[in-house]
């Protein structure tokens, strides 16, 4: 029973990283920019359902569809402001400005809310849920993590698959020119792009924050990171690749945690990444693009 | 027009040489005659670290055309190990010149062996999937000495990882100590020693850029297909690179350690890698002279910026984000270009060159 417990809170886990890598992963495939400042944006959404829940009393429900509001513009904003006026510079300037939109998150946050740990309320309570008459409890957190990211996930396919912004943007990460010969708009569709990203980000920020509560102006880094190695670990640019290598991602920290060693879990994450790349080189579903001579 | 460039190639590095060594004569005589400000003279060791860092990150980035996202792992590597030498060696050598010079040494071999171990898997790889493989190494070397305990007695060193179950000997002292780090370091880094460790980076670089191999590895960088097609051997060249930017990291990181009285592991994180990117993208890639005026320019910035209190991290990130896009943008770069007029003009053929450099 403590197998399934392990194997369950890794699921909880690996589902909140898949969140976030969808992120990372969707503006990968689109804007081809690695989008450092992803992690900060879930803090950003963690800390406004926080204040609407805490300090506002509002519904909890009400908190993460303001998270989600406010996430969105904020992506949004950071596209226009930042990312946009560097389309055409090479990408290891994008890759800086993102680092300094990271920073100015960061800092922000620091000046506004402070740097002290705020204990954040579970939107969905503490209540657990006794399975197998006791034996196993899931915790309602645990619950409500699993089907907003199975939601989300079916949710994302069938956008990208049937809509038609979802085409467009399958056809924008195929070809931009090509894209805009055949009449799509390609600033907006990577501006949707963004704000479906930094939305998801907030959801995972209260969902991480709800399992996890001591939120600080640095709680988005570390996941951040984790998530994009789940990205990387799918195949960065795929969706499934991202659900995928998010999942297992929170499976193999939970059982290093739990077998192997508490401080020494990262350590065996990223040594299963790498080992992972060093087999397949562009992730577990990514493509693998032949190199022309 | 072969020679003429090697010539303006000649001429940048006895500048940057020049300019290097001015900036120490100036920084030391305002020492030497006390009008220093205390910040600043704290800061003048951390910055020829950083400095090497820069240099020797732009070696993999500029040169080898990698993005590498673990820097700070080599550094940390070549703190530790560097200081522990330095440390076990405190009886046995009694020059403390001589016992930071064999903590460099000592730890920029280990870096460099560190980078061997890395780079062989590392360097199979392309782009962004080797960018996050240099992450993870880096995390994971940040995990490891976080968990490292080491000691020091009469039998010699002794390891232990995870817990501390050094059984040392009567007068043995502890030298590494888990998350805690090292916390007795004696301060033998000097602005000197700084300076001649950047002038020396400064030799290697610029000597591997322009040598043989140095062509090898840009001609790889350029296109690598082509370049293996014409007998350059990939795995060697682009080995060399990367591992020669990490022993310089290592001894970086010894200079650095050996400044504090105390060193953990967590310094030598992400946003440490992060940090000396930034300061290789600012300055520009493959150029060691805006390498060096961006990492002292940045690392003394929060400093004077330190006024503004609580804004000034805040203050910095919107430079750097108004910094790169006043530099990337084609309608702000035009714009500037055309406001210089003739004085950027003459310089445009440098800049095409250098603008050649990067790469996608």
């Amino acid at each position: 029973m403590t197998f399934l417990n392990y194997v369950l809170s890794g699921i909880s886990l690996g589902s909140i990283y898949a969140i976030i890598a969808l992120g990372y992963t969707m503006v990968y495939g689109i804007a081809k920019m690695l989008n450092f400042a992803h992690g900060d944006v879930i803090m950003v959404g963690a800390y406004i359902c926080f204040f609407a829940v805490a300090r506002y009393s509002l519904p909890p429900l009400v908190g993460v569809l303001a998270a989600m509001a406010v996430c969105t513009v904020l992506g949004i904003l950071v596209e226009r402001l930042a990312y946009k006026p560097l389309r055409t510079a090479p990408s290891l300037a994008v890759l800086i400005t993102a680092i300094g939109v990271s920073y100015f998150l960061q800092n922000g946050a620091q000046l506004l809310w402070t740097p002290n740990p705020k204990v954040f309320a579970s939107v969905v309570g503490t209540g657990r849920l006794a399975l197998f008459g006791g034996q196993l409890t899931v915790s309602y957190v645990t619950i409500t993590t699993i089907v907003s990211c199975i939601v989300i996930m079916i949710a994302l396919t069938w956008f990208t698959g049937n809509t038609k912004m979802g085409k467009a943007m399958r056809a924008c990460s195929e070809d931009k020119a090509a894209a805009q010969l055949m009449g799509i708009n390609v600033n907006s569709t990577i501006s949707v792009t963004f704000a479906i990203g930094s939305a998801l980000a907030a959801v995972a920020g209260v969902l991480l924050c709800s399992a996890y509560p001591t939120l600080v102006p640095t709680t988005g880094s570390m996941p951040g990171i984790k998530a994009f190695t789940a990205a990387v670990f799918g195949g960065i640019g795929s969706i499934p690749g991202a659900f995928l290598g998010g999942l297992l991602l929170g499976v193999i920290e939970i059982f290093a945690k739990a077998y192997i060693s508490t401080q020494l879990s990262d350590a065996v994450v990223f040594a299963v990444l790498i080992v992972v790349l060093l087999v397949k080189p562009a992730g577990l579903l990514g493509k693998q693009v032949r190199e022309k001579v | 027009m072969k020679s003429r460039s090697l010539n303006r190639n000649a001429r940048k590095n006895f500048l940057t040489y020049g300019l290097v060594i001015a900036a120490y004569a100036v920084l030391q005589t305002i020492t030497v005659t006390g009008s220093i400000s205390s910040s600043l003279k704290g800061m003048l060791v951390p910055i020829c670290a950083y400095v090497v860092m820069a240099v020797s990150l732009n070696l993999t980035v500029g040169v080898l055309g990698e993005l590498s996202l673990g820097h700070a792992g080599f550094m940390s590597v070549g703190a530790f190990t560097g200081v522990t030498a330095a440390m076990a060696l405190q009886n046995a050598v009694p020059y403390p010149a001589l016992r930071l010079l064999i903590g460099m040494v000592v730890g920029s071999i280990f870096a460099a062996i560190a980078g061997v171990l890395i780079g062989i898997p590392v360097l199979r790889l392309k782009g962004d999937y080797l960018a996050i493989v240099t992450l993870a190494f880096g995390e994971i070397i940040k995990s490891i000495v976080n968990n490292l305990y080491v000691g020091v007695d009469e039998h010699g060193l002794q390891l232990s990882l995870l817990t501390n179950k050094l059984a040392l000997a009567e007068g043995g002292k502890i030298i590494i100590n888990g998350p805690m780090g090292i916390t007795t370091i004696e301060k033998l880094s000097t602005f000197t020693a700084g300076f001649l460790l950047v002038m020396l980076t400064l030799f290697i670089v610029f000597n591997l850029v322009n040598s043989r191999s140095g062509r090898a590895i840009m001609a790889i960088r350029d296109n690598r297909i082509a370049a293996e097609s014409v007998g350059v051997n990939v795995v060697k060249y682009r080995l060399m690179a990367f591992v020669t930017s990490a022993a310089l990291a290592g001894a970086a990181g010894t200079l650095f350690a050996m400044n504090y009285s105390t060193i953990i592991a967590n310094k030598f994180d992400f946003n440490t890698s992060i940090l000396v990117l930034v300061f290789v993208v600012l300055g520009g890639l493959g150029n060691m002279l805006g390498s060096i005026i961006a990492a002292a320019a940045l690392t003394v910035l929060p400093e004077m910026l330190r006024s503004l209190q609580d804004y000034r991290m805040l203050i910095y990130a919107i430079i750097l984000i108004l910094v790169m896009i006043v530099t990337n943008n084609p309608l702000l770069r035009g714009y500037i270009d055309r406001l210089f007029g003739n004085l950027r003009r003459k310089k445009a053929p440098v800049q095409a060159q250098e603008g050649g450099d990067g790469h996608a």
